[in-house]
C-alpha cells in the first residue's frame, strides 16, 4: 500500500523536476552561449612571434613566465578592439601587470598604423599574421584577453571586449589575488 | 537588340575583376588539398566539427573566418599524414568538447547518452508489470469474485430467502 502511494507521487515529482530544470534554463543570469574555455587551468601554449618593429625582440612564451601577465589579442580591423583599447592602459597603470599584445591576422603595416594612432598599452607586441598562435589559444575572435598566473597557467579568459565594470569587479580582484 | 554583346562584355569584365579580387592572398581563404581523396576525407571530417562562433553549424558549412581557419588547419594536418583521431584531439585541446558536434561519451554526458534508453526501459518495465498483474488477477478470479459473506450477512441472506419471492408482505 505504501509502495503504491509512492508510485502515485512519482508524476508530481517528475513534473517538479522538469519545472525546476526549465526554470533554471530560463534564469536571466544564465548565458547559454557562454562557453567553457579549454585552456583554463592549463599552461599557456607555446608561441614565438615576430615583433612589430624590425629591431625589437620577438614575443615568445618565455616573456610571460615568472610573473602575472595579460595577453591581449587584437587587430587593426577589429572595431571592438578600439573600444577596449583605453582600458588596456589601465591594466598596466593600476595593477602593474605587463600586457602583451598579439596582433591577430593583421597586416604588419596596418598594425603599426593602429598602434601609432592609438598608442601602445603593450609591453611587447607579437605578430600572428597566419593566425596559428590564435588557434593554439582556442581563439574565437578578437579581441580576446587571457590572464596568466606566475607559473604561466591560464587563469582567466575573456572572449569579448573589456569593459570598465568587468575590470573593476572581475579582472581587478583576480589580478590582485594572483599577484599575492 | 544589339545591346546584349555589350552586356556580356561588361559582365565578363565584372566577373573577372571579382575573381581577381578573390585571389588576394588571405589566411582565411580555403585552400583545398591537391589530392581529391584526401580533400574528400577532410571535408567529411569537417562535418563533425562545430563552428565555435556559430554554435549549431559545422565548420564545413560556415562562412565564418574562424571556420575557414579551422578548415585549413585540418587540411594541413591531413596533408601531414595525421588521422581523424589525432586532429580531433588537437582541436579538443584548444576549443574543448564544444568543438565536436557529436558529444563524447563520458561521465558528464552519461545522462545525455543513456537517459533515453533508461526512460524506454522504465516504460517497458511498467508495461510488463501491469500486464503481469492483469494476468495474475483474472484466472484466480480474485478481482471479480464477490467477497466472502460475514456471519451476520449470511444470516440476513437466509432470512430474506425464507421470506419467499413476494417479499415480506405475502409471507407473514
Amino acid at each position: 500500500m505504501q509502495m503504491r502511494r509512492l508510485l502515485y507521487a512519482l508524476p508530481i515529482l517528475l513534473l517538479a523536476l522538469f519545472g525546476w530544470l526549465a526554470w533554471r534554463g530560463l534564469a536571466p543570469d544564465r548565458d547559454p552561449s557562454a562557453l567553457p574555455s579549454a585552456l583554463i587551468g592549463k599552461p599557456v601554449p607555446q608561441f614565438d612571434l615576430p615583433p612589430l618593429a624590425a629591431d625589437a625582440a620577438k614575443l615568445t612564451a618565455a616573456d610571460v613566465a615568472g610573473h602575472v601577465t595579460v595577453i591581449n589579442f587584437f587587430a587593426s580591423w577589429c572595431l571592438p578592439c578600439k573600444a577596449e583599447h583605453p582600458l588596456l592602459f589601465e591594466l598596466g597603470k593600476d595593477y602593474g601587470v605587463p600586457v602583451y599584445g598579439i596582433a591577430f591576422k593583421d597586416r604588419p603595416a596596418d598594425t603599426a598604423k593602429y598602434i601609432q594612432d592609438m598608442g601602445s598599452p603593450y609591453a611587447k607586441i607579437g605578430l600572428d599574421e597566419g593566425g596559428r598562435t590564435g588557434l593554439d589559444f582556442g581563439l574565437m575572435g578578437v579581441p580576446e584577453t587571457f590572464i596568466l598566473d606566475k607559473t604561466g597557467i591560464v587563469r582567466y579568459r575573456l572572449p569579448m571586449p573589456l569593459d570598465a565594470d568587468r575590470m573593476r569587479n572581475e579582472i581587478g580582484p583576480l589580478l590582485k589575488s594572483l599577484q599575492q | 537588340m544589339k545591346a546584349w554583346p555589350w552586356l556580356l562584355a561588361i559582365l565578363a569584365l565584372v566577373l573577372n575583376a571579382h575573381i581577381a579580387l578573390a585571389d588576394v592572398t588571405d589566411p582565411t581563404r580555403d585552400k583545398p588539398l591537391a589530392d581529391p581523396a584526401q580533400e574528400a576525407r577532410a571535408r567529411a571530417f569537417m562535418h563533425e566539427i562545430r563552428c565555435v562562433v556559430c554554435q549549431s553549424q559545422a565548420i564545413d558549412e560556415s562562412d565564418a573566418e574562424i571556420a575557414a581557419q579551422l578548415r585549413n588547419a585540418i587540411r594541413e594536418q591531413m596533408a601531414a599524414g595525421k588521422n581523424e583521431d589525432e586532429i580531433r584531439d588537437y582541436l579538443v585541446a584548444r576549443y574543448g568538447d564544444f568543438v565536436l558536434l557529436k558529444p563524447p561519451f563520458k561521465s558528464s554526458t552519461l545522462l545525455l547518452w543513456v537517459g533515453p534508453f533508461v526512460l524506454v526501459a522504465i516504460g517497458f518495465g511498467v508495461m510488463l508489470l501491469q500486464r503481469r498483474r492483469k494476468a495474475n488477477a483474472t484466472p484466480e478470479g480474485a478481482g471479480l469474485a464477490p467477497p466472502e459473506l460475514s456471519e451476520s450477512e449470511r444470516a440476513r441472506v437466509n432470512r430474506l430467502l425464507a421470506e419467499g419471492p413476494d417479499g415480506s408482505r405475502g409471507a407473514s
